[in-house]
This record gives structure tokens, sequence and C-alpha cells, in this order.
């Protein structure tokens, strides 16, 4: 479904994305977990096609991504094989519509509907995610950080693409709401074989939704593998570190000797 | 905790906020109290209140939103500052660390320039002092290319370094009170431990009190004497970090730790709680998760539980798990 390789990206001579490649079959999912600032939001945006890789290629559903932006029926099209859930909804939600708007705007994007048709399928969506009535009349402005994601992840789901990047996008959810939206996502990915990448720095989540998971550092991937042995035997020693450094009861929280890599 | 007024003291906090049709309470009943040098966590469901909370110690409310109720900072009310108090409060005395960074800063300008502003303008700070006190706690936040991160604008930095670069604001101002609103959720974890042992030192070493958002509930404990648990617009819970695991008497507290994912989990279901979360608009009489409680009775339905002591805590509860833990003290 999703095949990258030798994947790049440079800001002037920084490199933030360096020769990342993975392949992933149709319903497939992949967790990418690792450092802050390492590439991983960078590697999602290229593949969603909001920025120019400097190297490397891209194919989804067998098709080699074309330099460039798409327009019109191109642009449609691209919607409904990839939609993209930022890692922050406040800058990605039109800060004018109000959530309601916002979402029918999406499902007009895959499906030609109008009137109670149109407004049953919105209303739909936002129950899946639980959005009530009263959030649904709102401006993103009006809603809790919670309630963003969740109207971001609605909208996204209202173009049924066939691949869907979550950029830590249950980070802001309690832990029940949280299990909610993992356990539709999940249910989405079962009915539908939509592939699912999983971008997040909650390990805890990783075996609830992923089948498989890349590790990455500093622009590179370091690990990667089936969840339940990457996770219980880390072979990498950064991945190590960030198995050890997850809170549990009786953790504290400890200063390394050495400084954090860059 | 004695005679000293607590650092800070929040009694019986309601927020009204305007709406379509006039104005509705998003938080009802918020109750909590920091002393100097004491950190605790502000947790529960999403909605719930709980950045509505910490944004009114600051003041920093949407417009025409109402406050009633006590909110005092070292015995001072907040609601009765002046214009000018407040600048100085905001300034030197309580720093926060918001929820969504990218809403908080000028996107046009240089991250330095931000840091950098904020001690100058705000504290007084000579410029070259204050780029100086900056790198270093950049450095700290594990920032190790300073120079290179100042130079840069925030759409330039990855969600992660943009928090810390929040964080690195809130510290070099060296406040009384530190307000973290989900403060490392853009972090990987190792990141996360190097940043809380950092917040840690200066809670020890300059006696900095913090509240702190988030849906850790390890994270919580680890870091926070005290945990106090939100739902639909109210405290329904609070008690000593080393109670949450086995001393929680509040339903939708136990129910909340049964919802939470670990690492070593097998790819089964994740149990949310049963049922629609409310928001704080639309409680109903009696206990707000009375609808949802798998122990409500009749009265839960009619009286509404305010906070009272219950195992290690206080918990508002009709009927709160009776513990072991408070079993053996009994
Ligand atoms: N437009 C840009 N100009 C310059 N540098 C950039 C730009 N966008 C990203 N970068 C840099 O590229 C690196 C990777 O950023 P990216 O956002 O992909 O990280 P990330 O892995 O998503 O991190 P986080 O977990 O903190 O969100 C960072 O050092 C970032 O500062
Ligand atoms: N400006 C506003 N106008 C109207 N309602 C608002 C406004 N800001 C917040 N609310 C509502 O008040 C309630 C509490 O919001 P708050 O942001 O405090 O929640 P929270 O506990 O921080 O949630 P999260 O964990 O999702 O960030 C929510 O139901 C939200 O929709
Ligand atoms: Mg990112
Ligand atoms: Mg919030």
């Amino acid at each position: 479904m999703l095949e990258v390789r030798n994947l790049r990206k440079t800001f002037g001579d920084f490199v933030a994305v360096d020769d990342v490649a993975f392949r992933l079959e149709v319903g497939g999912s992949l967790a990418v977990v690792g450092e802050s600032g390492s590439g991983k939001t960078t590697t999602a945006r290229m593949i969603a096609g909001l920025e120019q890789p400097t190297a490397g290629s891209i194919a989804v559903a067998g098709k080699e991504r074309g330099p460039g932006r798409p327009r019109g029926a191109g642009r449609r099209a691209r919607a409904r094989e990839i939609q993209m859930v930022f890692q922050d909804p406040y800058s990605s939600l039109d800060r004018r519509q109000r959530v309601r708007d916002a979402v029918a705007e999406a499902v007009r994007l895959h499906r030609p509907l109008r009137g109670p048709a149109l407004a049953a399928r919105v209303d739909e969506l936002l129950d899946l995610v639980g959005v009530d009535e009263r959030q649904a009349g709102s401006l993103p402005r009006a809603l809790s950080g919670g309630q963003r994601q969740r109207v971001a992840i609605a909208r996204a789901l209202a173009a049924e693409p066939q691949v869907l990047i979550l950029d830590e996008a249950v980070a802001a959810l309690d832990v029940s709401i949280q299990a909610q939206i993992l356990n539709l996502l999940a249910h989405i990915r079962t009915t539908t074989g939509t592939t699912l990448l999983f971008i997040t720095h909650d390990l805890g989540v990783v075996p609830h939704i992923c089948d498989e998971v890349l590790v990455m550092r500093s622009g590179q991937v370091v690990e990667s593998g089936p969840v339940p042995s990457v996770l219980r035997e880390p072979q990498h020693d950064y991945t190590r570190r960030l198995v050890a450094s997850v809170p549990k009861p009786g953790w504290k929280p400890r200063r390394r000797a050495q400084p954090p890599a860059a | 905790m004695s005679a000293a007024a607590p650092l800070l003291d929040i009694r019986g906090l309601r927020i009204d906020l305007p709406t379509g049709a006039g104005s509705a309470t998003a938080v009802h009943r918020v109750d909590l109290a920091l002393a100097a040098g004491e950190a605790a966590a502000l947790v529960g469901e999403s909605g719930s209140g709980k950045s509505l909370t910490a944004r009114s110690v600051l003041r920093l409310l949407p417009p025409g939103a109402e406050v009633h109720g006590e909110l005092r900072f070292a015995g001072e009310s907040v609601p009765g500052m002046s214009r000018t108090r407040l600048r100085e409060f905001r300034a030197g005395e309580v720093a926060m660390v918001f929820q969504d960074p990218r809403a908080h800063i000028n996107p046009a300008r240089s991250v330095g320039d931000f840091l950098v502003e904020g001690l100058t303008a705000a504290r007084g700070v000579p410029v070259r002092e204050a780029r100086r006190r900056v790198e270093a706690v950049l450095q700290e936040v594990g920032i190790p290319d300073a120079e290179r991160r100042m130079r840069q604008r925030p759409g330039e930095l990855s969600g992660g370094l943009l928090q810390r670069v929040m964080i690195a604001a809130a510290l070099a101002a060296e406040p009384k009170l530190l307000l973290a609103d989900e403060p490392t959720t853009a972090l990987d974890v190792t990141t996360q431990e190097e940043v809380m042992a950092i917040v840690t030192e200066a809670r020890e070493a300059r006696g900095l009190a913090m509240l702190f958002i988030t849906h850790d509930l390890e994270l919580a404990a680890a870091v926070c004497d005290r945990v106090v648990v939100m739902y639909a617009g109210s405290t329904v819970e609070e008690l000593p970090s080393g109670a949450l695991h086995h001393g929680a008497a509040h339903p939708y507290t136990r129910a909340l730790l049964a919802s939470r994912p670990s690492v070593g989990d097998t790819a089964s279901g994740l149990r949310a709680i049963a049922g629609r979360p409310l928001s704080g608009f639309e409680v109903p009489a009696g206990c707000s998760f009375a609808p949802r409680c798998p122990r409500a009775r009749d009265a839960c339905r009619t009286d509404t539980p305010l906070l009272r002591a219950a195992g290690t805590g206080t918990s508002a509860c009709h009927y709160p798990h009776i513990t072991e833990e408070a079993e053996q003290r009994a």
C-alpha cells in the first residue's frame, strides 16, 4: 500500500530525514516512535504530499508519487488516498469554521451527499469520536485540546482514506477517551482495510493499534520490526533507553549522564 | 501545611462562559490548594475544565468569562489584582506552559527574540545576561544547538522542540509557581524524563510549586506530591500520589486507572469507561458521574456529593471504595 525508499529531507545543510525506508501492506499498521526532532513529522508530511523530498521515492497503492502538489481532481483523489491528522490540531483547523461545517466539508470530498443525508453522516462521525451537539456548533477556539484532536480525527475519517496518518493524534486525550478512539481505529482498520501510520511518543498505546514499529533517532531508523519483539526485547541501545524511560510505579525521573543527541 | 497561607488557594471556583444563548457553567466547583514547593497533578477527562482552571490563575480566560469563588496567591486575591499588579504577577511570580504552544508564540519572530524578550522586557534583565540564561536553560532541556535554534522561527521547530522552548521560557523566569498544561506530550519519554528531572531540581532548589496537567497517570504520580482528579467541571478526588494505584476511592478515578495502556500489553482491546462523557455544561442533578457509574444508587441521582475525607485523601462520592490501605489506617 505504501512504500518509501531512501527518503531524505534537508533544510539548508541540516539533514532532518536521512535514508528512511519501509513498506506497509494494505491494512497494515505501523508505529513510528523515537526522539523528539528525529524527523517523524517531516517523514509523514512528505508521504502526505505536503513537503517535497530532497531525495528518495514514495509509492502509494503501487503508484509512484510525482513531484509538486496536485490540484483539482488530482487533489481530491489524493485526499481519498491519504489523510493526515496533525500534531497540533489548532493550527490545522480553520479558526472561522464551525466544527460541524468542517466535518461536512470533509465528507463532501468523498461522497456526493446533501441535506439530511449529509447531516446524518456528519452526526455519525462526530458521535464516533465523542463530540457532542454543543461542541459541534462551536468554533475550534471554544474547544478543549482533546476535543479539537477528536474533531481533527473525525475530519480525517470523513474522507474514508486508504492510508491514515496520525501524528500524536491521541496525545491530548484522557486514557478512557483514548481507549475509545483506539478501539474505533482498530475497528475501522479491520472492517475497511485502512492502512495506518501512527506517530506517537506513548509506547503503551503501540501494542493496541500497531503490528510493526519503527524507531527513529536523528533522522534515521535505528530499529524496526514486529511490536512485541521490539518493545519487549529491544536490540538497539537507543530503543532500550526509550523503553526504560517510560514512567511506571516506583519510577522517578533522573538526569542521564550523557546529554541527549541533537 | 499549617497556619501559613498556601501559595495557591482555589476554593469553590466556578467559571461561566458566554455561549450562543446567554452564559453557561463550564467549571462547577474546583477546590485545590498548593503550598510553596509543592506539586499537584491535575488529571481527568478531556474537556473537564483542567486548562480553564489553570488559565484562571493567570486571569487568561476567554472574553466574557465570569469567575466565582476564591482564587488567592500567597494570600492575595487574584481577581482583585490591579492591571499593574497583574502584569508584575504574570512576569515574575507565575509562569505557564500552554497546551498548544504554537498558539502562544509569534510565528514571525525568532525563538531567541521570544525568549530573550521574556526576560528583558518583563523582568528588566540586561540583554547579555538574558541571552546567557536562555542558552543555558535551552541546553538543560535537551536542545544542544541552542544558538542555531534561537535564530529559527517557531515553524522550523518540531512539536517537541517548541514545547521545550516554552518550558525553557517558563523556567528562565524563575517563578514561584509553574502552571504546566500537558508540557511533555510532544516529547519522547527519554527527553521527558530529562525535562521532568530539571523541573524537580528547580522545585527542590528554589521551592518552585507546580500545577501539572497530564493524562499520564504514572507520570503524574511520579513527579507530583498529590493527584487531583477532575470530572465534568469539578474536582472529584484528591489523594497522595503514593495512594493513586491502590487507594483511589472515587469510581471515576478507578475506572480511569483501569483504562491505562502499558508497554507490555498484548493487542487486546482497551477498556474505555462505558457511557458517554459529559461536559461541565450539561451536568445533571446529583453526581455527574452517576450515569456511567456501576455503583450508583438513588441518592447519587439527586444529591450532589461534595469533597470529603475518604481513604487517604478526599473524594466527592456518596459511596466511595473503601480500600485496604484506608482500612488498615482506621
Ligand atoms: N521548515 C523547517 N525548516 C527548518 N528546519 C525544520 C523545518 N521543519 C522541520 N525542521 C527540523 O527538522 C527536524 C525534524 O523535525 P520533525 O518535525 O520531523 O521532528 P519530529 O520527529 O516530528 O519531532 P517531535 O517528536 O518533536 O514532533 C527538527 O530538527 C526540526 O527543527
Ligand atoms: N472559549 C470557550 N468558549 C466556550 N467553551 C469553552 C471555551 N474554552 C473551553 N470551553 C469548554 O469548557 C470545557 C473545559 O475546557 P478545558 O479546555 O478546560 O478542558 P480540559 O480539561 O483542559 O480538556 P483537555 O484535556 O481536552 O485539554 C470544555 O467542554 C470546552 O469545550
Ligand atoms: Mg513531530
Ligand atoms: Mg486542556
